[in-house]
């Protein structure tokens, strides 16, 4: 059983091991880089290390996600040290010197990467690590990302990990915990952006003496959105201590993660880490010599959308088909096996430990008024740099795609950006310039959503893009309520007749009507906001529709005009 | 009333791995999906025995075992083919050529997705997201992630497993 003092000692004595080494070689393991083999690559380059009697100065480590997957896979050489200084801020933290990155490495390059150590960086390979990909990035849940072996607790431990636990636990009391949160101005960063504080202190006050429930929801559902699985891969402990703090903030003494059986990695990290901390005291029982009980299991999702919705989550979790019940009573008071639990999404966890550490206030400087800290977005679709990144609330969306993102590839010229998923809508050219915040976003007829943003160019139909979310919503509607199960499915018939050249404009008026009425009177989220790509693309693709009505032809040439639609 | 525990199918080995898995949740009602996870691990796919098997021992209804097996896109209760072959549909794989490949695939094989060829050599599934958008478009050959397919590299695959 490990002690706060001791805690701090295993802290220092892990950063010092890592300054001994004279080069370090980062190896990217996280799911998209080993696709790429960068598992092959880590065992050739310890094999040349070995082979050559370097080992004694020289460490190739496993780390997690360093953001730009399109070039992986990644190592980093004689990059930052995975030691945070207590007082950096987060300009310092972002800046910090990032040696050399090589990119697209392959396992027959090892021999020269170690060849070259300490010497001029391979040009062949080499990555601008300076690059306003990286430079424009400011990193609060990914601080430790593509830094740390996130198989290693020890590491996480040396970057400043469970000190945030452990201050919770012997110095602040559950409602000095939830104050921070509150005045940190963090908001859920599932999609709806909840007030975190308010969840908390919700769950805290219900019914006092019940059993109490934290769950993370880690079911990331939205096709094309893959920030959780990045977090949960490249620094899982991150999540495990927000959790426990969680825990012990509302009076929980059990947590739950959910998290989607098709990331393999994820969830044995996941398990790895609980492990780990179990093994340290910093989970289970008596953590940290105090009183407090904490134990996470995990819950494998089995592949259903609804599940991202809170009530369906806990049906799932208890074992049953994941169907969604009326709210109110919301979780907060009436929850898994009917007690209090607190649900919040992995990057709110993820934020939890650093708010503790520097504050509330620290973080409450960071973004935009009303969308306080960083967001975490997954950028994809046709734009080159695709990736994992970490900006502050109120970046424009310019900004993202074409500073961070580098633009389109190809020179084709950019159309729209899709945000939030089936649940959110399509953002055209003339909202470029505003900030990506909660509010912004919702008024531009999408939402922030999880934070996948899928770029598309010219060469993407709208109508299409409507339907190909329709088909999904149609597909992963639970077929509790009627608007969502049969609502669903007539949008998709008329869209279908769209894209196939077969409808009238009464159709669209028709389509415009039943968008309203499943918006209005679906039960859950997924209904409710099913109509979202539809609506969103109306507004501002209008003409596309009419291209197809009117003209019978597909102004991007997708659509199969003319081609036998099945009746609707 | 005190419930007797059903005997194990046969004498496979796998039984008892799914055996240890229900023990371990205290043959808990709530343990459903896990156990499920497990015997897909365990067999590839869910048939009536192991759900009749499932209900018996976690002491739910077989129609409630049988609901949560088909409401979770996650489970199979038909034999995978030798070959899998699964194409990521995500909304980055989607934009970028992922419906193409699919065709090429399904032309190949001669199926639709979800099917399985007759001889039962290859099947053919596409997937909602991976969570690999960075490297779009998306497939899984037998297990492996591979990135930014193309329809006829994908083909040529089929062709292979299908000789």
């Amino acid at each position: 059983m490990i002690t706060p003092e001791e805690l701090h000692k295993l802290a220092q004595s892990e950063r010092e091991a890592q300054q001994f080494a004279t080069h370090t070689l980062n190896v990217c393991m996280a799911a998209s880089c080993v696709s790429m083999q960068s598992d092959k690559l880590k065992e050739a380059l310890d094999k040349e290390i070995a082979g050559r009697g370097l080992k004694d100065h020289c460490k190739v480590r496993g780390v997690g996600c360093m953001g730009l997957c399109m070039a992986g896979p990644l190592v980093s050489v004689d990059g930052g040290q995975s030691g945070r200084d207590a007082d950096s801020t987060v300009e310092a933290a972002s800046s910090r010197s990032s040696g050399t990155l090589y990119q697209h490495v392959t396992p027959g390059d090892a021999a020269e990467i170690v060849d070259h150590l300490g010497q001029a960086p391979i040009q062949r390979m080499e990555c601008d690590a300076k690059q306003p990909f990286f430079a424009h990035q400011t990193k609060i849940v990914l601080e430790n990302a593509g830094v740390i072996d996130s198989e290693r607790i020890e590491e996480y431990i040396g970057a400043g990990g469970y000190e945030a636990l452990s201050e919770a636990l012997t110095a602040m009391s559950p409602s000095d915990v939830i104050r921070q949160v509150t005045v940190s101005g963090l908001r859920g960063r599932g999609g709806a952006g909840f007030p975190a504080g308010l969840k908390w202190s919700t769950v805290a006050k219900a019914n006092p003496g019940a059993q109490k429930y934290v769950i993370c929801n880690a079911d990331e559902g939205d096709p094309g959105a893959f920030m959780d699985r990045s977090v949960l891969e490249s620094d899982p402990h991150r999540v495990l201590e927000g959790m426990a703090i969680a825990g012990y903030a509302v009076g929980a003494n059990k947590g739950y993660i959910y998290v989607r059986a098709e990331y393999p990695l994820a969830v044995s990290r996941l398990q790895k880490g609980i492990k780990q901390a179990e093994r340290m005291g910093l989970l289970g029982n008596a953590i940290l010599g105090t009183t407090f009980n904490f134990s996470i299991e995990i819950r494998l999702g089995a592949g259903a959308f609804v599940c991202g919705e809170e009530t369906a989550l806990i049906a799932s979790v208890e074992g049953r088909r994941g169907q969604p019940r009326p709210r109110p009573p919301y979780p907060a008071e009436v929850g898994l096996w009917g007690g209090p639990t607190l649900i919040n999404n992995v990057e709110t966890f993820a934020n939890i430990a650093p708010i503790l550490r520097k504050g509330g206030e620290w973080f409450a400087k960071i973004g935009s008024p009303d969308s306080k800290g960083t967001k975490v977005f997954a950028l994809a679709g046709r734009i080159k740099n695709a990736g994992v990144i970490e900006v502050p609330m109120g970046m424009t969306l310019r900004e993202i795609i074409f500073d961070i993102g580098g633009g389109i590839p190809e020179g084709k010229k950019f159309k729209a950006v899709q945000t939030g998923g089936p649940s959110g809508g399509c953002i055209p050219e003339q909202f470029l310039d505003m900030p990506v915040d909660y509010e912004s976003l919702t008024k531009a007829g999408s939402i922030m959503g999880s934070g996948g943003m899928i770029v598309m160019d010219e060469t993407s139909c709208m109508v299409d893009v409507a339907k190909y979310f329709m088909d999904f919503c149609m597909a992963e509607s639970c077929g509790k309520c009627i608007p969502c199960r049969v609502g669903t499915t007539q949008m998709h018939g008329l869209l279908e007749k769209i894209t196939s050249g077969c409808a009238t404009e009464d159709d669209l008026g028709l389509l415009e009507e039943l968008c309203e009425m499943v918006r209005n009177t679906s039960l859950c989220g997924l209904g409710m906001t099913a109509p979202n790509p539809v609506m969103s693309t109306l507004r501002y693709f209008r003409d596309e529709y009419l291209a197809h009505i009117r003209g019978k032809c597909c102004p991007a040439g997708v659509c199969k005009i003319g081609k036998e639609h099945a009746l609707v | 009333m005190k419930l007797t525990k059903p005997p194990l199918p046969s004498q496979d080995k796998r039984w008892k791995i799914v055996d240890a898995k229900m023990r371990r949740y205290g043959y808990a009602s709530h343990a459903l999906i896990e156990v499920l996870h497990t015997v897909q691990e365990c067999f590839g796919f869910l048939d009536e025995t192991s759900l009749k098997f499932t209900a018996a021992s976690l002491n739910v209804p077989p129609s409630k075992v049988f609901g949560v097996a088909t409401f979770y896109n996650f489970f199979n209760l038909k034999p995978p083919g030798e070959h899998t072959c699964v194409v990521c549909m995500g909304t980055a794989c989607y934009i970028k050529g992922a419906p193409q490949i699919l065709d090429a695939v399904e032309k190949t094989a001669g199926i639709k997705a979800g099917e399985t060829t007759p001889d039962g050599k290859v099947s053919v599934l596409t997937a909602r997201c991976f969570g690999s958008c960075g490297l779009a478009p998306a497939l899984v050959f037998d297990g492996d992630v591979t990135p930014k397919g193309k329809p006829v590299v994908a083909a040529e695959k089929i062709k292979e497993w299908m000789k």
